[in-house]
């Protein structure tokens, strides 16, 4: 039996009445293409009117199949799908064709713009006729999150779905939560202390009923679909156990052995070998680091064990591995900084005063290595002038081309701290000032009456070289400015680096175990950069934080908060429907050669030993159709856009060309233009 | 008398998510570019069979494009890396069977790369014009055995591809 | 391995030293150098601004005359500004067909023609520390350069980067630095390692010639660096003949040696300083070579920190 079919041209208004002849491409579809049952043009089909023309003709005229040419399908696919399902036809045996930005929009002579139309028509006619009816499938969302890093972001996530009632997994590498704010000393615009701030939240996480806290973990392996996740979570050894430790902290006083600090202190200080990386830690269990441990090293010391009045030092101890179920993810892995080391005129690594921008905000934490004392790399002077040298590592092409959003505050800040603590002079080096968020400009107006000095130039070299009095035993930076249009000389006791943000060293990797993907430098993608900013093309997976890219606390914590909004809406609705936009294989025609297992990168096709054929999770299938291109045997079929729809559309879409349809007699060898 | 220089007609598949919209912002730029080209979206570059190449030139086409996301910004992670390896040997079977190189283009395009694709568009129309027609449709035609010439290259394509047991 | 030795007029002039020692170390390092026949000028660092056709034309005579021997595809220029000419030369006929075709209109005249890409054009430090390499230098090594403190001084040539791919950082570059460690010697920071010597404005404008030379000797002497050791000839030349220029113009006493890191290692595999040209210079050497000669005073072991020691620890240095 033939499919009667509808075709729905809209005009858009003038969008596309304005090139294409509409009427003329309605009745060129009524009466020129095969099974056309109703053919009509409208001012606007997505109006709730024209929505109602395509329910009506499905109801009288007894459609099987629906084309709208109109807009792009990511515009009203929906609206016309459900404007079908409406009126009792199967929401996938409608297809839209987009005569607006591939036609009307991009062409200017009408009478080609209106072929091209025709062609597209003809396409989605043939195609749609091969449609086949399909059902969205349903599963349950399991309601425990997983939160991985233990950042700001994290934090104000997993409390959020926790005050909910929702179980959360926290999973920190760290032996701490508390991310980069933690080594924060001020935050800006108000200058709150970050440790005020923060640690009330950490030590929420750390006592909430709702939240399994798993510090100095990592996820080890995550298996499973929206709703239904399965994770491994790999619990490194402490070498304490958790459950005799008191956190009392002689084990911390009585290690003989001390190390640079070089991640809570940036390298500014030093800790033990057992260690917790800061005092208000959480949880305040402290670990032991292997790699410089006395006893690990020559199998003797055991200092921390002798005096633990618990029994809780524990040199056997393994990593432990813990397997959880999960309905859905936020990723909020934070950031790593720029090495400065990668700019070798600004001297970072060789100059011993130069500084990066979070080794200064050690120095100024009251419990930093310096209580908090602004001083040279000596230990005790003080500086009686301090540079800031603003992006260093971004907007640069040589490194990262983005801005890295929060520095022009931080330095602000940091100008604010020098003058606040010292009698140093300051003067920052700025390409521009970006000062966009509430309260931020008027804190730049601030610092200027507070007397810094903004100097508007990319610092060209950081140097030792003396060439003028004065400059003898200072730092010269060497700039020029461009409002003066001047090469300046500044000598300065300390210059402070503000390095870009990057993305985790290891970003990519998480990108592609949790199944999303990353931009070209690392930031995790979200659906959509304005409309959806936390859900990831991966149902289930949410990002949060600096790990989609460059933002201050605030944001981050809108983020977060957001994430966890958009997970409980998850685990509110209880069920997810999956997209029916599957393969499948056929499996008396598999002939069980594996070519496709290897090609999923969800891993949704598993080979069934028992059967010697291929089979595709569908749960786990995202749709893109790679296996079903490469299956020798085409057993596979991809659902809504299988081999016989795609071919179909091609014929039509060439209706002009050669006899794709019979709608017309084929050309001549010189086949004329379109129009 | 109108000017008589050759149309050709170029069947793209765009991916779903960079290439579909790169065209879609094209079009909301209001870019214009050469009408000739006419878009078939497949959810990834990952999904163009080369059957689907072949098809095009049976009925017609005079060049084909293939347009997908840029490699590392795969929506699936990586099909674009197929899609690309896929491409390479294609162009050469292609190549043998005697369709110039120019007529089948892989572009990356984005989803904010709509003029990127408006001028890759541009360029091959240009391209393919310069080839002339590619004429492989009529061929068969005037055997009077289309579908059975069509229905021949899938066999024969399927039997090629078939991996011995 | 087999190069093409483009000399340039410096090697056979005021820099046979750097010629002499060149040649000197290519045999034991494994290196043949064929020198490029009936070579002419490259133009050095003027003949670009006076007349871009011409001087493009001079040097593309040079490279065809190279791509004539055949025997190689490598060319090798010691001197910095020969480097940069040949390079550009080869680099902008690529790049530019119509700049290609009015060189190779030019070299009709002689019946010749180059073909841009045949020849890969490269300075001496280039394939010493990448074709040679640290290592294999560091395993020739007879006469370790103990105890000598070096400023290693590149000039602003060899790493101006608009000529494809940089061949060092041309910010901070390190090839020369680590080159002089693999030879035992102590390489002091050297911040103007890549600022100018004037060039060529010692002719034209003393003062401002004067003033850069001032800097890079002050800078060294600062770090007491017993020699600064260069790989470009102008440089050489500029920092040691004008040395006591220098010393007459503002009033200082700088005694700093300018040597080519050729001769250096040339030293370092423990040939005689003659047969390296060593003694041809204008600022003596002869303290710098004693204190090879002797044996080098030991530094103070680091002791361990002090309690009352509060200052706070270094970042690490970059690697590679």
């Amino acid at each position: 039996m033939s499919e009667k079919v509808g075709v729905y041209i809209c005009h858009c208004g003038s969008n596309i009445a304005g090139v294409v002849d509409v009427e003329d491409v309605a009745k060129f579809a009524g009466e020129q293409i095969e099974n056309v049952a109703v053919s009509r043009d409208y001012k606007f089909m997505c109006s709730s009117l024209g929505q109602e023309l395509i329910e009506e003709d499905i109801r009288k005229e007894g459609l099987t199949r629906v084309v709208v040419a109109a807009c792009s399908p990511h515009l009203h696919e929906k609206t016309f799908r459900r404007a079908c399902a409406n009126a009792g036809l199967n929401p996938y045996l409608c297809h839209m064709t987009s005569i607006r930005e591939q036609v009307s929009w991009v062409i200017e002579d009408k009478a080609v713009a209106t072929e091209k139309a025709k062609a597209m028509v003809a396409a989605a006619v043939k195609r749609v006729e091969l449609h086949e009816e399909l059902e969205p499938s349903e599963v349950p969302v399991n309601p425990n999150t997983l939160v991985v890093g233990g950042g700001i972001t994290g934090i104000q996530a997993a409390i959020e779905l926790a005050d909910a009632g929702y179980p959360v997994y926290l999973v920190e590498r760290e032996p701490s939560i508390g991310g980069h704010m933690a080594q924060f000393d001020k935050t800006f615009p108000t200058l709150d202390c970050a440790a005020c701030i923060l640690t009330p939240k950490m030590s929420d996480v750390g006592s909430h009923p709702n939240i399994h806290l798993l510090s100095y973990s990592e996820v080890e392996d995550i298996s499973g679909y929206v709703g239904n996740f399965h994770v491994r979570i790999r619990k490194k050894a402490r070498y304490v156990d958790e459950e005799a430790c008191t956190g009392c902290g002689i084990c911390i006083e009585k290690c003989p052995k001390k190390v640079v600090d070089d991640v809570f202190e940036a390298g500014m200080g030093y800790r033990k070998s057992i260690y917790r990386p800061f005092p208000q830690a959480v949880p305040n269990w402290p670990v032991i680091d292997t790699e410089s441990c006395t006893y690990f090293e020559r199998g003797k010391c055991k200092a921390c064990e002798i005096f633990c009045p618990t029994e809780a030092i524990d040199f056997e101890q393994q990593d432990s591995y813990i397997d959880i179920d999960v309905g859905n993810v936020i990723l909020a892995t934070g950031y790593d900084l720029f090495d400065a080391r990668k700019v070798p005129q600004y001297g970072y690594g060789r100059l011993a005063n130069v500084f990066t921008s979070l080794e200064f905000e050690r120095m100024c934490n009251a419990s930093g290595p310096t209580e908090g004392k602004i001083v040279l790399r000596d230990g005790i002077t003080e500086p009686k002038s301090v540079a800031i040298i603003h992006c260093v590592g971004s907007r640069d092409e040589n490194h990262n081309p983005y801005c890295s959003s929060i520095c022009c505050m931080s330095a602000l800040k940091f100008g604010h701290l020098v003058m606040e603590k010292t009698d140093a002079e300051v003067t920052s080096f700025y390409i521009d000032v970006r000062t966009s968020q509430k309260g931020y400009e008027e804190f730049y107006n601030r610092l200027l009456e507070e007397g810094m000095h903004f100097v508007r130039g990319k610092a060209a070299e950081i140097t030792d070289a003396a060439r003028q009095p004065g400059e003898e035993g200072k730092l010269i930076v060497q700039a020029e400015d461009t409002l003066l249009g001047k090469q300046r000389r500044v000598p300065v006791d300390m210059v402070i680096l503000m390095s870009a943000l990057e993305p985790k060293a290891d970003a990519k990797d998480v990108g592609l175990q949790f199944g999303i993907s990353c931009s070209m430098e690392g930031w995790f993608t979200e659906r959509h950069p304005k409309l959806d900013p936390v859900a990831t093309m991966t149902d289930g997976i949410f990002v949060a934080g600096v790990a989609q890219g460059p933002k201050d606390i605030p944001a981050s914590v809108a983020q977060g908060a957001a994430a966890a909004a958009r997970v409980q809406g998850m685990i509110t609705a209880g069920t997810v429907e999956i997209e029916p936009i599957v393969a499948t294989i056929h499996e008396e025609i598999c002939s069980g050669c594996k070519i496709c297992n290897n090609l999923c990168p969800f891993n949704a096709i598993e080979f069934l030993e028992d059967k010697e054929v291929s089979y595709v999770n569908a749960a786990l299938c995202k749709g893109c159709g790679t296996c079903v291109a490469a299956c020798p045997a085409q057993a596979i079929s991809g659902a809504h856009f299988n081999n016989d729809q795609i071919f179909a559309e091609i014929g039509g879409i060439l209706y002009d060309a050669i006899g794709g349809n019979g709608a017309k007699a084929p050309a001549k060898s010189k086949e004329p233009a379109p129009a | 008398m109108v000017d008589e220089r050759f149309e050709p007609k170029i069947v793209a598949f765009l991916c779903n998510w960079c290439s579909y919209r790169a065209a879609d912002l094209a079009g909301t730029a209001r870019i214009k570019y050469e009408p000739n080209v006419r878009m078939i979206r497949v959810m990834c570059s990952g999904r163009v069979d080369p059957t689907f190449v072949l098809k095009a030139f049976a009925l017609g086409a005079d060049g084909v494009m293939i347009a997908g996301c840029h490699p590392g910004e795969c929506h699936y992670l990586e099909q674009n890396y197929k899609a690309m390896r896929r491409f390479n040997m294609l162009k050469h079977t292609l190549k043998a069977m005697g369709v110039e190189e120019g007529r089948i283009r892989l572009q990356w395009a984005s989803a904010a790369e709509g003029v990127q694709l408006a001028s890759a568009i541009n360029e091959m129309v240009d391209q393919v014009r310069e080839l002339g027609p590619l004429n492989w449709a009529q061929n068969w035609h005037e055997d009077g055995e289309v579908e059975a010439a069509i229905q021949r290259i899938e066999e024969e394509h399927a039997e090629v591809m078939e991996v011995p047991a | 391995m087999r190069y093409g030795y483009y000399p340039g007029c410096s090697l056979s002039g005021l820099a046979r030293p750097y010629d002499m020692s060149t040649k000197a170390i290519a045999e034991p390092l494994g290196i043949q150098l064929e020198e490029v026949e009936d070579w002419n000028c490259c133009g050095a660092t003027e003949y670009f601004a006076v007349n871009k056709m011409a001087a493009y034309a001079l040097v593309g005579r040079n490279l065809a005359n190279a791509a004539q021997q055949k025997s190689f595809t490598d060319l090798v220029a010691p001197c910095s500004a020969c480097y940069v000419n040949l390079r550009k030369t080869d680099h902008n006929m690529g790049k530019y067909p119509k700049l290609a075709q009015k060189v190779n209109k030019a070299l009709e005249a002689g019946d010749l023609s180059y073909d841009p890409g045949t020849l890969q054009v490269r300075h001496l430090i280039d394939i010493i520390v990448n074709d040679i390499g640290y290592d294999a230098i560091r395993e020739k090594v007879k006469e370790p350069l103990k105890g000598l403190r070096i400023a290693p001084y590149y000039g602003c040539l060899i790493v101006r980067p608009e000529l494809g791919e940089p061949l060092d950082d041309p910010e901070y570059p390190m090839s020369l630095d680590l080159l002089m460690e693999a030879l035992g010697a102590q390489v002091v920071d050297f911040p103007l390692k890549a600022h100018c010597c004037g060039g060529h404005m010692t002719q034209i404008s003393s003062d401002t010639a004067y003033e850069l030379i001032r800097r890079l000797l002050h800078n060294a002497a600062e770090y007491d660096a017993d020699a600064i050791v260069t790989l470009c000839p102008i440089c050489q030349l500029n920092l040691d003949a004008y040395q006591s220029n220098i010393n007459r113009h503002f009033g200082t006493d700088f005694k700093i040696p300018i040597l080519f890191f050729t001769q250096m290692i040339g030293l370092a595999l423990g040939m005689p300083p003659k047969s390296l040209g060593i003694g041809k210079e204008f600022v003596s050497a002869a303290a710098m070579l004693r204190k090879i000669g002797t044996e080098p005073e030991l530094e103070a072991a680091p002791t361990g920190k002090k309690q009352d020691d509060k200052s706070l620890p270094m970042p690490g240095k970059r690697e590679g």
